[in-house]
């Protein structure tokens, strides 16, 4: 028996084009300040990777001209943006609806890298520690970014909506649990 | 109703185990007390307390695998890990050791014993010693056993059944694998790890993913096919002119359609593999089995929904239970 792999979307080729001249210095200002959010918010997360916290992460989203680097060397967080894939102890690629999938609980990691659709090099154990302390903080990257939005939170949640819809990329949670859990 | 065993690999997972109608929840401590040894998977005490806690408010419960072989010298840790499970209120153990067993049965008589699928316990004699020499109260079938031989087995013993449905499927004797031993000197029956991520390494070399675990290639997949797990025995070799899946091709278990059978045959609990899976998995698969148990406790027809996009080679199979695998 099978079926089809679910469908991760692509980002059309001509948007990475068009976002290949953008700078990259506002985006890592932006994430830099999502990670010291994150690192702040969920320290669980970074306890749950034990032996691995210490490593470098190049996470290559193969739809976009950019490469992200997860630096957790030194105790600290420092997300940042590259045009060339920095020095990292692992790699991991894949179209950005799938990292973002696989944050978001929509995609299981396992079943993408069965599909091919993602791609895992270097340090085999410490891609796997991040993958599960992603999955288990239960994070929403839009209701981060809402935070740090201030007063502009309510254009980018409805910002974010609309991209989501026509893009078919996961943006928010998809499975916020009734509350009272531990 | 039959009751549904699914995977939880952290808290995250568990609570989407328990939303999606997960009757119990397996789930294990983080270190090499139970067979899923991995990277950044696994419990603390307190987030075992919190989420047992947390399963038992919403009428789930939890058992706790320690489903390991302790090493001479080195019973200490699982003692402690066995008074934790009972401290946090776990409503069972998973445990595969005799000695672990007798330690259990004399230190926590309260506490609920359940026979590991690690402990290959696979015929009526067998079962019936676990139960009387240790009072064993379950045990998890090895998925070698037809409907058939199950239900043979369930008219000689007087404990329950708990049987694998979805998920990963070990072909070897469970407990008695060594098979990663000899590519990595670990197995998950000594340290809770079967091909360790420490000793997998992937390359894309041309148009092929390569996988090589302790240094041997142990498959190489074209493009556009689905990638295995890195295990031996899914692993693709050479020999001469002849290449080929020495033990088993990568696919795993879903034996949905055999629910109705598997109540026939007696057995009480159905299993879900896949603690090392994400909570998006575990949701989905959960949601679709539970919706089955209740169809079938209802009488009604199975529910469609396929789950293999989610299965080792995207591809599934009814293994040993229908005697149709090479």
């Amino acid at each position: 028996m099978t079926d089809h792999a679910p469908t991760i979307p692509r980002l059309p080729p001509l948007l990475g084009q068009a976002m290949r001249p953008l700078p990259l210095l506002p985006l890592t200002v932006t994430l830099s300040a999502l990670s010291r959010r994150l690192a702040k918010r969920h320290p669980g997360m970074f306890r749950r990777l034990g032996e691995h916290g210490n490593k470098r992460f190049a996470l290559d989203p193969t739809d976009l001209p950019m490469v992200f680097l997860m630096d957790l060397r030194g105790g600290r967080v420092r997300l940042s943006a590259h045009r060339k894939a920095p020095a990292a102890e692992a790699r991991i690629a894949g179209p950005i609806a799938a990292f973002l999938g696989m944050m978001h609980g929509a995609y299981d990691g396992d079943a993408l890298f069965f599909s091919r659709d993602l791609v895992v090099e270097g340090d085999t154990s410490a891609v796997l520690a991040l993958r599960n302390a992603i999955d288990d903080a239960e994070l929403d990257l839009t209701e981060e970014l809402a935070d740090l939005a201030g007063p502009m939170a309510g254009f980018l949640r409805a910002a974010v909506a609309q991209a989501e819809k026509q893009s078919g990329v996961v943006l928010h949670r998809v499975d916020t649990l009734a509350g009272g859990w531990a | 109703m039959m009751e549904l065993v699914c995977p939880a690999g952290t808290p995250a997972a568990m609570r989407a185990a328990v939303e999606a109608g997960a009757h119990a929840v397996y789930c294990g401590f983080a270190d090499e007390t139970n067979a899923r040894n991995f990277p950044g998977l696994n419990f603390s005490t307190e987030e075992m307390a919190s989420g047992i806690a947390g399963a038992h408010a919403r009428g789930a419960k939890v058992l706790v695998a320690l489903n390991t072989f302790p090493r001479a010298g080195g019973e200490e840790l699982w003692h402690r890990r066995l008074a934790d499970a009972e401290a946090a209120g776990a409503d069972a153990v998973i445990l595969a050791d005799m000695g672990l067993l007798a330690h259990a049965a004399e230190h926590h008589p309260r506490m609920r014993r359940h026979l590991s699928v690690q402990a290959a316990a696979a015929n009526p004699d067998a079962i019936n010693f676990y139960a009387e020499a240790f009072g064993v109260q379950r045990v998890v079938l090895p998925r070698v056993l037809t409907v058939d031989e199950i239900a043979a087995i369930n008219r000689e013993i007087d404990v329950e059944t708990e049987v694998f449905v979805f998920g990963g499927l070990c072909v070897m004797a469970e407990g008695r694998c060594s098979l990663s031993s000899y590519a990595t000197g670990k197995s998950p029956n000594m340290n809770g790890v079967c091909s360790p991520a420490s000793h997998v390494a992937y390359a894309e070399e041309g148009q092929d993913l390569a996988a090589r675990l302790g240094g041997f290639t142990i498959h190489r997949t074209p493009k556009n096919q689905p990638a295995p797990y890195p295990t031996l025995c899914k692993g693709c070799f050479s020999s001469g002119d002849q290449t080929g899946h020495v033990f088993e091709d990568p696919v795993s278990l879903d034996a949905k359609h055999l629910i109705p059978a598997l109540a026939k045959a007696g057995v009480t609990a159905l299993k879900i593999e896949g603690r090392q899976r994400s909570r998006a998995y575990v949701g989905e698969v959960v949601r679709t089995f539970r919706a089955a148990v209740e169809a079938v406790a209802a009488g009604r027809p199975m529910p469609e929904g396929a789950l293999a996009r989610l299965s080792e080679g995207q591809a599934a199979t009814a293994g040993a239970y229908a005697k149709t695998w090479r």
